[in-house]
């Protein structure tokens, strides 16, 4: 008994141990998201609280949870309150696989890759379920649109995966690191790298393909009808998979905790470091894209999922893989 | 050891009383989130046995794909006010031989095939391959699919192709008078034949429907 319960603590630790640093880095990356998008745009951005406005964000979580909660009454309660609920869930368990370092990982499991997949293909539960709960028009259509993209997003995004997984020989996050040791992934597989960030940008309903939310035509889309908390918490969710999204971009393509060249100076620095650097860099592309695009038509979106991205990916596939019988480079373990 | 009975039995318990919520709640969409919740745990029981493989592929393509658009053909359809009447509609009561007749057919190839499992255990262990426990299940899973049964796999590839052909031919439908957008005209448009530049003649005018 004392044994299970040594064990439940130790667990617990590691993993409050991961979820702070997570939550506060999600503060920090809200505004770190609406600073660059304001200096694109020459203007200041949140600059008050705080030292550079840093605290902005806290100042917004505070007052996100004295506001008053708001259900409303012809929506289906149950759903409606679960639905950020497990948004936020979903985007903070994925974190469990990821790798910050050759011994820094909560779990290092054998399926790695697929369960991050899995958890992201889940997310898309969390904004049909607030959709149709509201019981309202806009946020159904929001709903509706971004259960869409995103399960066409999802495909491409898997086959690219396939094609990381070839050069590989493994599904566990942290061969996937080891295996760009001599050269990263994002070289040799370049064109799938850029894909990937734009699939990315898709699956996390970013701009420019912000369809879902797009506030000139539904409102606020699937969040219409939710305040107070409820509201902070997809808003935490949606950023928490962005982070995701970038951590699993710089797992799959930019070498993980791997430093970029490995000699004396540059290998003393932790591996943890790298990696956060790698997550900022691709956060710093999706902040500048959010700044610099206009949003995309919906039927544009959907021709380049389906018609440009899957075929091209699926074509990459065979490439990759004739490449690697040919020259006899398959991995095998 | 008890950890471990104590999750099989929170799971299974999960996996059986949502299946029985799937059929027995009112709300057609509510079904489809107990569905979901069925797949789940089952998932959940799969990596329990160690199949980490198989219940992550079940979580991506049951929970992540069908289920998903399962939920968007009952949103749609708005059945969710029409409210599930069991036994008491009498439109319903028509199907109960058909139903007792599947069951009685799946329940015989459950007695079938736990039989076999039990009174003739060495049939299992004769068929069944030898399990190499140095390589995790995810390569041996694709070391047996690609040589011993690849015909097999291949084929249901084959029907999957075919059946989603077969969707696809069934509900196209060659529409008139569609407007689609092509970029290779537009970027490859040029400035003289989309403007033409005219000398107006005074108090003539020029005409336009030319």
């Amino acid at each position: 008994m004392l044994n299970y319960m040594n064990i439940i603590f130790l667990e617990t630790y590691k993993i409050i141990f991961l979820l702070v640093p997570v939550l506060v880095a999600i503060a920090m990356i809200v505004w770190l998201d609406r600073r660059i998008w304001a200096f694109v745009q020459k203007r200041r951005g949140p600059n008050v609280v705080g030292p550079f406005g840093l605290l902005q964000s806290l100042a917004d979580a505070l007052k996100y949870l004295f506001k008053e909660i708001i259900i409303p009454s012809t929506s289906n309660k149950i759903i409606f309150i679960l639905a950020p609920i497990i948004t936020m869930t979903l985007a903070l368990i994925s974190w469990a696989v990821i790798p910050f370092s050759e011994t820094y990982v909560l779990a290092d499991i054998n399926v790695g890759i697929l369960y991050l997949f899995a958890v992201s293909s889940l997310g898309v539960y969390g904004i049909i379920m607030g959709g149709w709960a509201s019981n309202s028009k806009y946020p159904f259509l929001g709903a509706i649109r971004s259960a869409a993209q995103m399960v066409s997003y999802e495909v491409s995004i898997g086959v690219i995966i396939i094609n990381v997984l070839l050069c590989v020989g493994s599904l566990n996050l942290s061969d996937i690191v080891i295996a760009q040791k001599n050269v990263w992934f994002v070289i040799p597989l370049f064109p799938m790298f850029v894909i990937f960030f734009i699939s990315a940008l898709a699956e996390t309903n970013r701009p420019p393909f912000d369809l879902p939310e797009a506030e000139a035509e539904l409102v606020a889309g699937y969040q219409t009808e939710y305040s107070g908390m409820m509201y902070a918490m997809f808003w935490l969710g949606e950023y928490a998979n962005i982070l995701l999204m970038c951590a699993m971009g710089s797992i799959l393509f930019l070498g993980g905790w791997l430093s970029p060249i490995n000699i004396y100076p540059f290998t003393v620095i932790p591996g943890a470091i790298w990696l956060i650097f790698k997550i900022l860099f691709l956060f710093i592309l999706f902040a500048l894209v959010k700044a610099t695009v206009p949003r995309y038509r919906y039927d544009q979106l959907m021709k380049l999922g389906w018609k440009i991205f899957l075929p091209l990916s699926l074509l990459w596939v065979v490439f990759t893989s004739s490449y690697l019988v040919y020259f006899n480079k398959l991995p095998i373990i | 050891m008890v950890a471990h009975s104590i999750f099989f039995y929170t799971f299974s318990l999960i996996a059986i009383i949502s299946a029985i919520m799937v059929t027995v709640s009112k709300n057609t969409v509510h079904s489809v989130f107990f569905l979901i919740l069925d797949f789940i745990s089952i998932s959940c029981l799969f990596i329990m046995i160690g199949a980490e493989f198989l219940g992550m592929i079940m979580l991506i393509v049951y929970v992540g794909a069908v289920a998903v658009l399962f939920l968007f053909v009952v949103m749609m359809l708005n059945v969710a006010q029409q409210k599930n009447q069991w036994f008491s509609a009498r439109e319903s009561s028509k199907h109960i031989p058909v139903g007792i007749i599947v069951s009685v057919i799946i329940f015989f190839e459950l007695i079938i095939v736990i039989g076999g499992w039990k009174y003739k255990p060495d049939l299992v262990t004769a068929m069944s391959l030898t399990i190499d426990n140095d390589i995790s299940n995810t390569h041996s899973i694709g070391y047996v699919l690609y040589t011993d049964y690849i015909h097999i796999f291949q084929l249901s590839g084959m029907i999957l192709l075919v059946a989603m052909i077969g969707a696809i031919v069934l509900t196209f439908r060659q529409r008139s008078g569609v407007k689609r957008q092509s970029y290779f005209s537009q970027i490859s448009r040029e400035k003289s034949d989309g403007v033409e530049i005219i000398e107006v003649q005074q108090k003539k005018g020029v005409n336009v429907d030319d």
